[in-house]
C-alpha cells in the first residue's frame, strides 16, 4: 500500500458495445492496477458505456512534444497525393 | 404464508434501505473523488434493491400501502434491519468493515435465495446478485489494502473490524419465521450462508494481516425492532421531508 501522495495517475480506455477499438475516455487516480480497474468501472461505465476496459499508467504513455508540432505534422500539409482522391471510381460505386 | 413472506421481504428491504442511507452520507465527503463515486454507486444499487423489495412487500401486504409508506412512514420499532447496517460511517475503515461483512453475507444470502420457490424473490435476487458480487470485490479490495497497508491504516482497519464484529452473528440468526419459510423452500438457508461467510471472511482477514476477533460480546435485536442508539437519528434525517410534507412531490 502506498501513501495517498504516491497515488498514480491512470488513463482509461473503454470499448463500447458498437466499437471494436478502445477509446480514451479520461483518467483517474489509484494506488495500484486492481483498484484502477475498479475505479474505472465506477467512474466510466455507469451508464452502460462499455463492454471492456483498459487502464494504463499515464507514466507509461510516450507523448509527442507539443513544440514538435510543426516538425512532425506540417510536412504532410502539401502532400495531397497521399490521400487516395485521384482514383477514378466506377459509376456503380455510389457511396464512397 | 403471505404474511410471512411480507415480513421476510420487508427485512431484506430494510437492510438495503438503511445501508443505502448510510452510504449516501458519504456523498461529497469521500476520501477521494473516485471513492466518493464508488460508495454512491453502491448506495444506488442498494436503493434499487430496496425499491424492488418494498414494492413487492406492498403487494404482499394486506393493507393499502405503497413502497414510500414502508420506507418513510414507519417508526424505529417497526424497522427490521440488521443492527450492522445502521452503524455510523465512522472513518473510512469503519465503513469498509461494515460494508465487507455485509457484502459477503448478502452475496451468500442472495446466491441461496436464487433457488427460492417464490419467483419474485428469486428474480430480485438474480438481479441483485451481480451487484453484490461487485460490492464484495470493492469492499474486500479495500479491507485487504488497508489491513496490509501502512501502520496507521492497519491499526484503523483492525479497530474497525473489532468494532463491527459484535454485529455480525445477528446476520445468521434464524427465527421461527425463517425456519418456516426455509422448510417450505422459500427462504435462504442461513446455516449455509454462515459457512460461506466464515470461510470467506477468515481467509480475507488473514490475507489482510488482521486478527479475527473473538465472539465475546454480541448484539442483536434488529429483527424485533430493537435498534442501537444511532437508528433514531438516521430515520429522522431520512424521513423528515415526507413526514413533514405528506404527499410532497418535486
Amino acid at each position: 500500500m502506498t501513501n495517498k501522495k504516491d497515488y498514480q495517475l491512470w488513463e482509461v480506455f473503454i470499448r463500447s458495445n458498437r466499437g471494436i477499438d478502445h477509446k480514451h475516455v479520461g483518467s483517474l487516480r489509484a494506488p495500484d492496477a486492481e483498484m484502477a480497474m475498479q475505479n474505472a468501472r465506477d467512474l466510466y461505465t455507469r451508464r452502460m458505456e462499455g463492454v471492456s476496459i483498459w487502464v494504463v499508467p499515464s507514466s507509461q504513455i510516450i507523448a509527442s512534444d507539443p513544440d514538435d508540432k510543426s516538425v512532425l505534422f506540417d510536412p504532410s500539409e502539401d502532400k495531397i497525393y497521399r490521400h487516395p482522391t485521384f482514383y477514378k471510381l466506377p459509376k456503380e460505386l455510389e457511396h464512397m | 404464508m403471505n404474511n410471512d413472506l411480507y415480513i421476510y421481504t420487508l427485512r431484506q428491504a430494510d437492510n438495503a434501505m438503511i445501508l443505502c442511507q448510510r452510504l449516501c452520507q458519504w456523498v461529497a465527503k469521500g476520501p477521494e473523488l473516485e471513492e466518493d463515486i464508488a460508495l454512491t454507486n453502491i448506495g444506488l444499487d442498494m436503493i434499487g434493491q430496496a425499491r424492488s423489495l418494498y414494492q413487492y412487500a406492498a403487494d404482499l401486504s394486506d393493507q393499502d400501502v405503497t413502497e414510500d409508506d414502508l420506507a418513510f412512514m414507519r417508526d424505529e420499532r417497526e424497522w427490521t434491519n440488521l443492527l450492522l447496517v445502521e452503524q455510523p460511517n465512522g472513518n473510512f475503515a469503519d465503513t469498509i468493515a461494515r460494508q465487507y461483512f455485509y457484502d459477503v453475507w448478502h452475496l451468500a444470502f442472495l446466491e441461496d435465495l436464487l433457488n427460492s420457490k417464490d419467483q419474485m424473490l428469486a428474480a430480485i435476487a438474480a438481479k441483485s446478485v451481480k451487484e453484490a458480487q461487485y460490492h464484495v470485490r470493492h469492499s474486500g479490495n479495500w479491507l485487504k489494502r488497508l489491513g496490509d497497508g501502512t501502520e496507521l491504516s492497519h491499526e484503523r482497519m483492525q479497530s474497525a473490524v473489532d468494532e463491527m464484529w459484535q454485529f455480525t452473528p445477528e446476520m445468521f440468526e434464524s427465527d421461527e419465521l425463517d425456519q418456516r419459510l426455509l422448510a417450505a423452500g422459500y427462504a435462504a438457508d442461513l446455516t449455509k450462508v454462515k459457512t460461506t461467510w466464515d470461510e470467506t471472511v477468515t481467509a480475507l482477514l488473514k490475507q489482510a494481516t488482521l486478527i479475527k476477533p473473538d465472539d465475546a460480546f454480541l448484539m442483536n435485536g434488529g429483527r424485533k425492532g430493537i435498534h442501537t442508539q444511532h437508528m433514531g437519528y438516521l430515520l429522522a434525517e431520512m424521513q423528515i421531508l415526507p413526514r413533514s410534507m405528506p404527499g410532497c412531490d418535486w
